[in-house]
């Protein structure tokens, strides 16, 4: 099975709508068993292994590689470096389009950061390539190394983030801070942080004359074919790129990375297919990271805790070679009302790989600074976290004052509050013990994200037999494309799943966009849909004009679809089975095209964006400062719910990313050098099942009738968001010490009355 | 240099011959005996990916020496399934949605399996988070995971009641 | 990972006749050897594999109460005996946080016993190191060192030892059966592992081909079984290396503590005891305030080696509590979550 799933078992089949239901997932099977094929599981005929050597030094150049030590070594075939490597029909430093980024493809000896690709060794086995890179023991010239959030002049970016302006003001914030009763002013830390999906990245490229097949992850497979083909001369249509599975992606597997772009190129060179693998350490540099961050939250409030203004500031770095922006300020601008409200950005760069895209890519870095900061206003208000956030609760969007295409935020507080228990809260800090008098905090921190849409392609057919074959190439990171998708195919086709086959995960089939930006769903669900609208559309089409049908002249009443058969919209009684329809008409096969994309008008009209609170309760040793997220409750608000089985694992899956933000996860950079020194798994921590005892997430009814024609809005990433800035509020109100520095580590909250 | 081991993998016997003393079970059985359901996330001991059952405890398979397991039993996750039935713990990893991306998953599931065979963790839920915190996720199936093994542990007991009885 | 020579002896003797050309290393699990190996670390010529010498990982309880246990046994494997978890609960409480389930499996009590540190400028190769390449500096120093020893480093090298095994074995008197080409001796653990002075290359007292035999803990040591825990602050529930860690043990009666028994990990290259705490121990009440002078006993020649002045504090807090833990009691059965703060609590609060 590359690409494709077989009819569903029995156990998933069910009656009536297919969106909505639970349904396990239908790859399931093959990811228990130990079928399912990630990339770097095939392994075609011939097949040579390549391995990366990379750059210790950040900045410099490579001054000597020793190849014959490398080649000398017994099974290696070939050693790639600027000077022999092929031709390549781009240089790898033009940008082609505004999410195209500068890659390192060994185009010259210059060396930007740390980890950065400076010869690949080809050879019979994995143990003697891994071998042959060691041995090239690189010699550089090296220059200093710039690094750190003061590295350099500060600059303002013309654009952050996806392009949003690095500045946006609203209202008079120094007339709102001078007013207000209480001001606070506070710096918040956030450090860089490495995507890690458990699936490093991996291609098996192998060549067929000018013809390219890749096997590798990717969230965005028509992206990486262009890439490719664009890279190497040749036409997109001679690329084929599988994705079935990506074993997790995180936006580092967005746009297709320097490494996997090097194994394709590995195999023209020696003619033979190439699987090159990173090791987890060369996953700390040529693919991406999100940049670490200094905030500085300015707030001002009236004696009755309006929030008189609010301006919020982001320093982040970019490489020192491309440009890539942490809009962490952004989120400031839809979560809560102020009469005020500025956010500005700057940056210096450095020398490190370039950051991107990583799961809430903004939003994570700025929930927890803001959520943090509305605490802290919160405290000096002297009201309750939750109070405070319902006095500043943003009935339209504050800027652009549009009202939201939906919004449950009140609803998401209000049932997140009563399930975790919330009520009767001490406002002081350090009041709360558990039976093992460990302190205990509860924190809460709120939740967005914007409602994004691709443009996304698909097809769908329906056939004489009486079953259907919807057809994109979307991508399934672990979201559950698989399931929910076809969950949405077989409603647009008025099949049950059963009756359904769903092709997915090749770019060989219709471009459907990115899976990312939380915008996968809405985009390739949307195309789906009107995929099946236009199967539909056709064979009804048929149907009224065919006298012997009982849906002959249903014309203005209209037909609905379902379970298999076209029903005339004013009698249901009377209706035929697609099967006869195409039957008669002497057709295999009606086949239908759909498109998915936002609807520009009503993005002029609506604010778009998912919601949610979080409320967490940690507890924190009072001496030696070790910290548990003990409890989370999310409620989360996201338009139509697909199927809420695997929407609750997006969340879940969100708020340990929060959890981990708050309490976790750092790369620790040595100034000097550049080099990552905890590039691996075991000392860049991420939370373990021990750290995440009980997860809650409640999905809150949205009915959203604006965003786009299913009422989807996205779920992978909203999680995140609120959760790290709930997990740190009430490590406060477990300790009473604020921290502002991420993660949390235990030289914070030592320094505290011991006790 | 050639070096012959036998391993019976998920109950076969099979002669390996060894061209190169550095390779790992895990590379061995990934990338010489197309058994590719085992997982690689770090190759150090770090993640819990490449967990298998060697000689009938979960270990992880990259940092073995496939030399050093001479005579050894393996059993990876292409051998749990009873023909086309589905494990217990496969089973309830699938109704509990633990995995999302499924690249843990290999691991998690023999994991869980020598954890129940451990005995150790019984119907605890935090001695069966503690004892499958050797197995990163980074999709955060954590709670679907602890929810599966102790459903699975529980009907691998009844059944190996029913079985005695 | 260079290409090595493997070598399987079937005896003790064949090991250590192999083990005496230059450029061998004992392949035990390989857990922390492999792992080198990968990173380019070490780089032996030839691996001698003494997983197939028979005999040596088994537990004997000894006439005189005492107990040897061979030095091939996989760490959960000494964990999960009920005897020795009866009478050593700490060492019990120490090997169960350690690592994961996983490794715990495979790796053996003389490998982590002599695992390396964890300094990640020893690690990276491209580092300069003293303890890799004898003479090359020190990279941590002026580095990332936040986790860095504070008791026992030198200008030379400011790395710890990582291993929680060996922390109650320290501080309950351990010894180790050792073989060489010039016979068997014994050395106690805490004679164990050197501190790095100006030679960190040295890291034990093994000479080049030694094998470690067994270990032995004396009848004395399960004496101290009714009040004997291990505490280990991570930076993550579990799976994590300890940022400090203690053992502690009391003997107690009549309310006054007759014996005392301390060691710290994760502050220095070995594991640490504290003797000068124990004396001050000695006589006094088991209560904060001797606990407080133990503590400041145990610390008093500590000093930060870079980013980690707050490592000194914490070590004298873990103290504190692994005394106070040991004080109250040790449990019926060892807690789901072993040596950690979130672990529930037998005798009530000792938080503060
Ligand atoms: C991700 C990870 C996390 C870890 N976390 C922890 C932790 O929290 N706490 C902890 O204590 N440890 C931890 N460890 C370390 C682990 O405990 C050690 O790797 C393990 O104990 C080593 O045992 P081994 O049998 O694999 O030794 P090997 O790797 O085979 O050997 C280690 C060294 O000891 C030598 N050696 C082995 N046996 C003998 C002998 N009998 N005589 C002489 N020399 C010998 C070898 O030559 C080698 O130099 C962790 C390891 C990893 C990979
Ligand atoms: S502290 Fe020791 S181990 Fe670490 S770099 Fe310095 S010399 Fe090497
Ligand atoms: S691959 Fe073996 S533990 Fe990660
Ligand atoms: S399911 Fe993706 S890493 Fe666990």
């Amino acid at each position: 099975m590359a690409d494709t799933l077989p009819l569903d078992s029995a156990a998933n089949a069910r009656h009536g709508s297919s969106i909505g239901q639970p349904l396990t997932r239908r790859d399931g099977v093959l990811k228990v068993t130990g079928q399912a094929r990630y990339a770097a599981d095939n392994h075609p005929p011939g097949l040579l292994h390549a391995v990366l050597a990379v750059s210790r030094i950040a900045r410099g150049r490579v001054a000597f590689l020793d190849l014959a030590a490398a080649k000398a070594h017994p099974g290696v075939v070939e050693v790639m470096t600027p000077a022999n490597r092929p031709l390549l029909a781009q240089d790898p430093d033009e940008k082609q389009g505004p999410f195209s980024f500068r890659l390192d493809l060994l185009q010259n000896d210059h060396v930007r950061y740390a980890g950065q690709p400076i010869a690949v060794v080809i050879a019979e086995t994995l143990e003697a390539a891994t071998e042959g890179a060691t041995l090239l023991a690189p010699r550089y010239e090296a220059e200093s190394t710039r690094l750190g959030l003061d590295a350099g002049e500060a600059f303002v970016p013309p654009a952050i983030g996806a392009g949003s302006p690095p500045e946006v003001r609203h209202g008079d914030i120094e007339a709102g801070l001078a007013g207000a009763a209480h001001r606070i002013e506070a710096t918040y830390e956030t450090p860089a942080q490495y995507h890690n999906a458990m699936e490093p990245h991996a291609i098996v490229a192998s060549w067929d004359g000018n013809r390219l097949l890749v096997d590798t992850p990717s969230q965005g497979l028509a992206w990486a074919r262009a890439r490719l083909a664009g890279l190497f001369g040749i036409a997109p249509e001679d690329v084929h790129v599988r994705s079935p599975f990506l074993g997790g992606g995180f936006g580092s597997k967005g746009l297709i990375s320097g490494p996997q772009i090097l194994g394709a190129v590995a195999a023209r060179m020696v003619g033979r297919p190439v699987k090159l693998v990173l090791r987890r350490e060369q996953m700390y540099g040529p693919v991406g990271h999100r940049a670490p961050t200094q905030q500085v939250l300015r707030l001002g409030a009236a004696p009755d805790g309006g929030l008189t203004a609010l301006a919020h500031h982001v320093r982040t770095v970019t490489s020192s070679f491309d440009d890539f922006y942490e809009a962490a300020c952004d989120v400031s601008h839809t979560l809560y009302a102020s009469p005020a409200i500025v956010t500005t950005a700057d940056a210096v760069r450095v020398d490190t790989g370039t950051p991107i895209f990583m799961r809430a890519p903004g939003e994570a870095s700025g929930s927890i600074a803001l959520e943090s900061a509305i605490d802290e206003m919160a405290l000096a208000c002297g009201m309750d976290p939750l109070e405070f956030r319902l006095r500043n609760y943003a009935e339209v969007e504050p800027i652009s004052g549009k009202p939201f295409s939906s919004k449950a935020l009140r609803e998401c507080y209000r049932q997140g509050a009563e399930r975790f228990g919330w009520a009767g809260r001490p406002l002081a800090p350090r009041q709360m013990r558990d039976e093992n008098g460990l302190l205990v905090g509860w924190g809460l921190g709120t939740a967005t994200f914007p409602a994004i849409m691709f443009q996304g392609q698909a097809r769908a057919v329906l056939r004489r037999d009486g079953s259907g074959l919807a057809e994109l190439g979307a991508q399934d990171m672990g979201q559950g494309a698989w399931t929910a998708l076809a969950q949405i195919a077989a409603d647009s086709l008025g099949l049950p799943l059963a009756r359904l086959e769903f092709r997915a995960g090749d770019s060989n089939l219709p471009d459907a966009g990115i899976a990312g930006g939380s915008g996968h769903t809405a985009t390739a669900g949307t195309a789906l849909h009107s995929a099946g609208a236009d199967a539909i559309g056709k064979l009804a089409a048929l149907a009224m004009a065919d006298e012997r049908s009982p849906l002959f002249g249903a014309g203005n009443a209209g037909v609905i679809a379902r379970e298999g058969m076209l029903l005339r919209r004013d009698d249901e009684s009377r209706g035929e089975s697609f099967a006869a329809i195409l039957g008669r008409a002497g057709l295999e096969e009606v086949e239908g095209r759909g498109h998915g994309a936002a609807d520009a008008a009503a993005q002029e009209h609506y604010a778009m964006h998912a919601h949610g609170a979080v409320f967490a309760e940690v507890k924190v040793d009072p001496e030696l400062g070790q910290i548990r997220a003990t409890r989370l409750v999310g409620a989360f608000a996201a338009g139509r719910i697909i199927n809420p089985r695997l929407v609750r694992s997006q969340y879940y899956g969100g708020m340990i990313w929060g959890v981990s933000f708050a309490l976790h996860e750092k790369a620790v950079l040595d100034r000097r050098s550049g080099r990552v020194m905890n590039a691996d798994l075991a000392e860049y921590h991420v939370p373990v099942n021990a750290d995440v005892p009980s997860l809650e997430a409640i999905l809150v009814e949205e009915i959203d009738p604006h965003v786009n024609p299913l009422g989807v809005k996205g779920v992978g990433e909203i999680g995140i968001t609120g959760s790290a800035g709930a997990v740190a509020n009430a490590v406060w109100h477990a300790t009473g010490i604020r921290p502002r520095r991420f993660p949390i580590g235990p030289e914070a909250l030592i320094g505290g009355a011991p006790g | 240099m050639s070096l012959s081991i036998t391993l019976t993998i998920n109950g076969t016997p099979r002669t390996v011959e060894l061209d190169d003393p550095r390779v790992t079970l895990l590379d061995l059985l990934r990338e010489r005996l197309d058994l590719t359901g085992t997982k690689k996330g770090c190759d150090r001991g770090q993640c819990g990916a490449c967990t298998i059952l060697l000689d009938g405890r979960r270990v992880n398979s990259c940092l073995a020496l496939a030399l050093s397991h001479d005579g050894a039993e393996i059993l990876t996750i292409e051998g749990l399934a009873d023909g086309e039935a589905c494990h217990p713990i496969q089973a309830a990893f699938i109704a509990h949605d633990a995995f999302q991306c499924g690249f843990c998953t290999p691991g998690q599931i023999m994991s869980a399996l020598g954890l129940i065979q451990e005995g150790s963790a019984g119907d605890d839920p935090e001695r069966v988070r503690e004892g499958m915190s050797g197995n990163l996720c980074r999709c955060g199936a954590y709670r679907g995971i602890t929810e599966a093994v102790l459903e699975a542990q529980q009907r691998m007991s009844r059944d190996a009641r029913e079985e005695v009885a | 990972m260079n290409r090595f020579d493997y070598i399987r002896p079937a005896t003790v003797t064949e090991a250590i006749a192999a083990a005496a050309i230059p450029g061998s290393a004992y392949l035990a699990a390989g857990t922390n050897l492999i792992d080198l190996m990968k990173g380019g670390v070490l780089r032996p010529e030839r691996l001698i594999d003494i997983n197939h010498i028979p005999g040596l990982d088994r537990i004997e309880h000894l006439p005189d109460g005492g107990v040897r246990i061979g030095a091939q046994l996989r760490n959960a494997d000494l964990a999960a005996d009920p005897d020795f978890a009866r009478r050593f609960p700490a060492i019990a409480e120490a090997l169960l946080s350690g690592a994961s389930a996983q490794l715990r499996n495979a790796a053996t009590l003389g490998g982590n016993l002599l695992q390396r540190t964890r300094c990640a400028y020893f690690y990276d190769t491209a580092s300069a190191c003293n303890r890799r390449q004898p003479g090359s500096g020190c990279d941590a120093r002026g580095g990332e060192n936040r986790l860095h020893a504070i008791l026992g480093w030198s200008d030379a090298c400011i790395a710890t030892h990582p291993s929680d095994l060996c922390v109650p074995l320290a501080a309950f008197g351990a010894t180790l059966e050792i073989e060489g080409r010039d016979g068997r001796r014994e050395v106690a653990l805490e004679d164990l592992h050197r501190l790095p002075g100006e030679a960190p290359e040295q890291e034990s007292v093994l000479a080049p081909g030694e094998l470690i035999i067994a270990l032995r803990l004396p009848a004395e040591a399960a004496t101290f079984a009714p009040h004997a825990r291990y505490i280990k602050l991570r930076e993550r529930t579990s799976y994590a290396f300890a940022v400090v860690s203690a053992a502690a043990g009391l003997r107690l009666e009549g309310g006054v503590i007759t014996e005392a028994r301390l060691a710290l990990g994760g502050v220095a290259a070995k594991p640490w005891r504290a003797e000068a705490a124990e004396r001050a121990l000695t006589g006094a009440p088991p209560d904060a305030a001797s606990f407080g002078r133990a503590a400041e006993a145990a610390l008093a020649e500590a000093r930060p080696s870079g980013d980690n002045a707050y490592k000194i504090e914490l070590a004298r807090r873990i103290l504190v509590r692994a005394l106070t833990l040991a004080a109250a009691g040790t449990p019926e059965r060892l807690p789901a979550l072993p040596a950690s703060p979130f672990a529930p609590l037998p005798g009530g609060r000792p938080h503060g």
